[in-house]
């Protein structure tokens, strides 16, 4: 049975349709190492019975000959998404017992095509947090060492977490300033946030709406192109979504990368990010350049400042999005006995310190007085950032960085929040851009726990992303499972 | 304090002096829209408690705001019918507060980059005159819901089916100087929206309100501190309420206080204005552009279109009926208030005396039909029934005070006025030879007065007119009446 796990999505979309093995007995493989992986914590919900009857729908499509692309594939979700009939938290006490009667278009659109849902992933509260250490149920551990607890990363650490010690095939993640490639990086595994507006937000706890974007986790690249394919799409029911046509990201596979020019950022190499990191981004560079990629030093002058504007712009529009956590019609309600009590008390209880604390400061940011000061000024700052990569994008296809300035750190080690916020760094520009952005995991640091790098693409260039990352995957040949993977 | 008669609209008497009203408004009218302006639910009035709420209204999590094209249609013709700038590029902004109806936690408005701009409309002043008003701009924005606060001994209840129904926001320019003229500019700005369609302007089920800002002045003196009287919802509650706080301002400032910028209410049932929250406590909302909304675009071409399906408006409506049917610039602005009014005057006035029409239907037709508190729509007389009365009348068939007869029996009968003339026998007598029979015969039953007449006292002359009228039931015409009564008192 456990061989079953040895698969990842493609492999198995094909074992699968061959009839090499059935969706239920997959199906029931992950279900096993849910269970043999449960001290990990990723899982928040796991919805075995549902599981099992989609997997067992898919059977009948595979042997009907009428099989879609994710058919009978067990995926994880990641809480941020609201999944009908099944608990979606948000990781956040608030919200502890709310069923959404409504399905998120992206999880939508993966049902639709065949795959299976095993259940929800932890993540850190609202997506607010890089090490997963926010959640309401307690942090996630990353499954890389067996002898020292370490973060997964976050916000989507469960995601990461999960697919790295196999307990999904792969997984859904949000990303607003790193979410999905920073866990992705700490795990040792494929994160990719498309370009804004790529995937419908429809359904999708809102974190910071003008940031937020789903995109996959997963094993490989063509891992990832398959189930990106899948999610995106337009959606008119959410009005930032982009109605740009997506090619099939299949047909983007080896397609490499000859004749395409990479930017390395000068901004990007700044002290504190660790030796190797370092050692392993110009490895990175030499085997782009020896699979025939032309190497171009750039500047993006703005870099500096994107983690400040991201720290206003993020929780200014948290501050509100997060208002109609009032338990007035949903979620947990703590009585109080005037209107203004109930408020304190049911948003005092429900919610966690670092939502408080982003709350707080959106509020701030926002308010009279300090608007122009703080808002205003980052969104100005906002778009010369953007405007760096578009200057840059004139002269190169692609940007390569690190994906963060460190491996995995422990867990429980009391940060600072701006040390927590350091962390996003390198992911934070692209986010601000609103640009596609890939982590692939490349090797391992001294300590043994993964690094990743990141790809940086043209807005909706998610194809040209996926036959680059491809590169470097094929050269790093990164094929070490985690310690704490389900056997 | 005493109203001195003698004033001047708008001008409160002080004792040191007469202070003149600065008032600007701010009119919420709900645009008349199937749906919501961000989701599908029906923006349907008097529906069951929380039956017209979508997962959008209630702010589920994850749910996202969709513009309703065709609010943003009405909003712009409604911005062209004021005369107003229409801006291509406008912004929706988030305007947060907490509060048990606003299920967001924020209303989503337009703070900084409204759709309208400025425009200006006229209104017609009771001595004849007109007046511009300004327009400051016109936005849109969503309602919230209701908290219902007498259901439950301690709890209050929610109902959300008003919550995210499309608003248009239409501020004036602080221009009025009276309560009357507040009202004027209301009737006029709710007569331009329902010529246009955009919204009922029904002020009962609160599809209208109007906020009213309010400070006083001496006369050439800078403005003065205001305040805002929240949702008022008649044109009588405005006019009292402006009245009122002017009143309480100038007694303040004479007193040698100072006016506190503040919110305040009116109470009906005292006819006073009293305190809601004053600046200090005043909501910091925190506008900022609503990021899950795209700037609101259109092309000038887009604009165009819209102007082309505007129909005849008021101000131009009113010129046409001066000209067209030779009735005063005062008739007329009254019959253009209203659209059904114009339509119902046009059919009835058709190849007849249009001044006769309007006197009719402005004198008889709108008295009766308050009198007998049936609404326009309703009127049991037709615009042809009127018509065919005013063509009796023109046509000497009957006289105007059996004209009134006739005109009380078709509010009830539904008759048309020829059948209750014939019915009736009501057709004026016109023969000289009839009349000079009566006549005879009344001067020889009255042959001392025939004397006295001719001896100087020339008032008898009515008494005889009387008396033929008596003898015909008022049937005879009475310029016939005349004439032949003349020729033999002589």
């Amino acid at each position: 049975m456990s061989d079953l796990l040895k698969y990842d999505l493609l492999q198995a979309s094909k074992a699968i349709k061959k009839k090499d093995f059935s969706s239920v007995e997959l199906t029931n493989a992950y279900i096993k190492a849910i269970e043999d992986t449960s001290p990990l914590g990723t899982y928040l919900e796991i919805v075995k019975d549902k599981a099992l009857n989609m997997a067992a729908n898919s059977d009948k499509n595979i042997s009907n000959g009428v099989s879609k692309p994710l058919e009978g594939l067990p995926i994880g979700i990641k809480d941020m998404f609201c999944t009908k009939g099944t608990k979606t938290t948000a990781s956040s006490k608030i919200l502890d017992n709310f069923y959404p009667t409504y399905e998120s278009t992206v999880t939508q659109n993966l049902w639709d095509d065949g795959a299976v849902m095993l259940g929800k992933l932890s993540c850190d509260e609202f997506a607010m947090g890089s090490s997963n250490e926010t959640a309401a149920k307690g942090n996630v551990i990353n499954p890389w060492l067996k002898d020292k607890k370490v973060s997964p990363g976050g916000s989507s650490g469960g995601s990461a977490a999960s697919v790295a010690a196999r307990s999904s095939l792969a997984a859904t993640g949000t990303d607003t300033g790193g979410s999905i490639r920073q866990p992705a990086a700490f795990c040792g595994i494929t994160g990719l946030k498309p370009t804004y507006g790529r995937c419908s937000r429809w359904g999708i706890v809102a974190f910071s709406s003008s940031l937020d974007q789903a995109g996959p986790l997963t094993r490989t690249v063509g891992d990832a192109a398959l189930m990106l394919n899948s999610m995106a799409g337009y959606d008119k029911k959410d009005s930032t979504s982009a109605n740009v046509e997506m090619p099939n990201l299949m047909d983007y596979l080896d397609k490499g990368v000859k004749g395409k020019k990479i930017g390395i950022p000068k901004e990007y190499t700044q002290n504190g990010t660790s030796e190797d990191i370092v050692k392993f981004y110009d490895t990175s560079i030499s085997w782009l350049k020896d699979a025939g990629a032309e190497i171009m030093p750039i500047s993006l002058p703005h870099t500096k400042y994107a983690l400040p504007v991201y720290y206003i712009i993020a929780p200014a529009e948290a501050s509100s999005n997060l208002a109609r956590y009032d338990g007035v019609r949903f979620g947990v309600r703590k009585e109080g006995a005037s209107l203004d009590e109930m408020y304190e008390l049911t948003r005092g209880n429900g919610f966690g310190d670092e939502v408080k604390r982003r709350i707080m400061i959106g509020t701030y940011v926002l308010s009279s007085g300090y608007y122009d000061a703080y808002y205003l000024k980052a969104q100005k700052v906002r778009r010369l950032i953007k405007q760096d990569f578009e200057d840059v994008f004139e002269k190169v296809d692609f940007i390569l960085t690190p994906a963060t300035p460190t491996t995995a750190f422990p867990l429980g080690q009391k940060q600072d929040p701006l040390t927590m916020y350091l962390n996003d760094i390198f992911t934070v520009p692209a986010s601000l851009a609103g640009l596609p952005a890939i982590s692939i995991p490349v090797g391992l640091d001294k300590s043994g726990l993964p690094i990743g790098m990141q790809l940086i693409a043209k807005p909706f260039d998610e194809a040209g992303l996926i036959s680059t990352s491809q590169v470097l995957e094929k050269s790093a040949d990164f094929k070490i499972i985690a310690d704490g993977a389900a056997k | 304090m005493n109203i001195n008669k003698e004033l001047k609209p708008g001008q409160v008497q002080g004792e040191t002096g007469l202070w003149e009203m600065v008032i600007g408004l701010e009119i919420h009218a709900q645009i008349s829209s199937k749906s919501k302006l961000f989701s599908g639910a029906s923006a349907t009035f008097g529906a069951d408690a929380n039956s017209n709420v979508s997962l959008v209204d209630a702010a589920m999590p994850g749910m996202l705001p969709v513009i309703n094209e065709y609010c943003v249609e009405q909003a712009v013709k409604t911005g062209l019918a004021l005369n107003a700038q229409i801006n291509n590029v406008s912004v929706f902004d988030r305007k947060n507060y907490f509060y048990a109806d606003l299920p967001q936690g924020y209303q989503i408005s337009q703070f900084t980059k409204p759709i309208v701009g400025e425009g200006e409309i006229t209104i017609d002043l009771d001595n004849g005159k007109q007046t511009t008003i300004g327009i400051e701009r016109l936005h849109l924005e969503q309602d919230a819901g209701k908290s219902l606060h007498d259901q439950h001994p301690t709890k209050s209840f929610i109902d959300l089916n008003r919550t995210g129904v499309a608003l248009m926001e239409i501020v004036s320019k602080p221009d009025i100087r009276s309560p009357n003229e507040a009202g004027l500019y209301v009737k006029k700005i709710r007569s331009i929206l329902r010529y246009v369609g955009s919204c009922d302007g029904n002020m009962e089920e609160g599809s209208l309100r109007a906020d009213c800002n309010v400070s006083v002045r001496k006369a050439g003196e800078e403005f003065g501190t205001r305040c805002e009287i929240k949702n008022l919802n008649s044109i009588r509650f405005i006019n009292q309420a402006i009245q009122a706080e002017a009143e309480r301002q100038v007694e303040i400032l004479e007193a040698g206080g100072k006016i506190n910028q503040e919110t305040r209410l009116f109470d009906t049932s005292t006819s006073e204005t009293r305190s809601m929250r004053s600046k200090e406590d005043a909501h910091d909302y925190r506008y900022f552009p609503d990021p899950d909304l795209l700037p609101l675009e259109f092309e000038d071409s887009w604009v165009k279109s819209l102007k082309e399906t505007l129909p005849e408006l008021p101000d131009v409506l009113k010129k046409r009926l001066v000209s067209d049917f030779a009735i005063t610039p005062y008739d007329a602005a009254i019959l253009v208030e209203e659209r059904d009014y114009v339509e119902f005057y046009e059919k009835a006035a058709a190849g007849k005396d249009g001044k006769l029409t309007a006197n009719w239907m402005i004198s008889e037709l709108f008295g009766a039909l308050k009198k007998e508190n049936i609404s326009f729509i309703d009127s049991p007389i037709t615009p042809e029934a009127l018509g065919e009365l005013i063509m009796l009348i023109s046509d000497g068939i009957i006289s105007g005070k059996i004209a009134k007869d006739i005109f009380a029996e078709m509010m009830i009968s539904k008759k048309k006025p020829a059948e209750i003339v014939k019915d009736k026998g009501l057709e004026q007598v016109s023969d000289d030879k009839e009349i000079l029979k009566i006549i005879e015969k009344v001067l020889g039953d009255n042959q001392d007065k025939v004397k006295d007449f001719l001896s100087g006292k020339d008032k008898l002359f009515g008494f005889f007119v009387g008396q033929v009228m008596k003898m015909t039931q008022g049937k005879a015409n009475p310029a016939i009446v005349n004439k032949l009564l003349k020729e033999n008192l002589k």
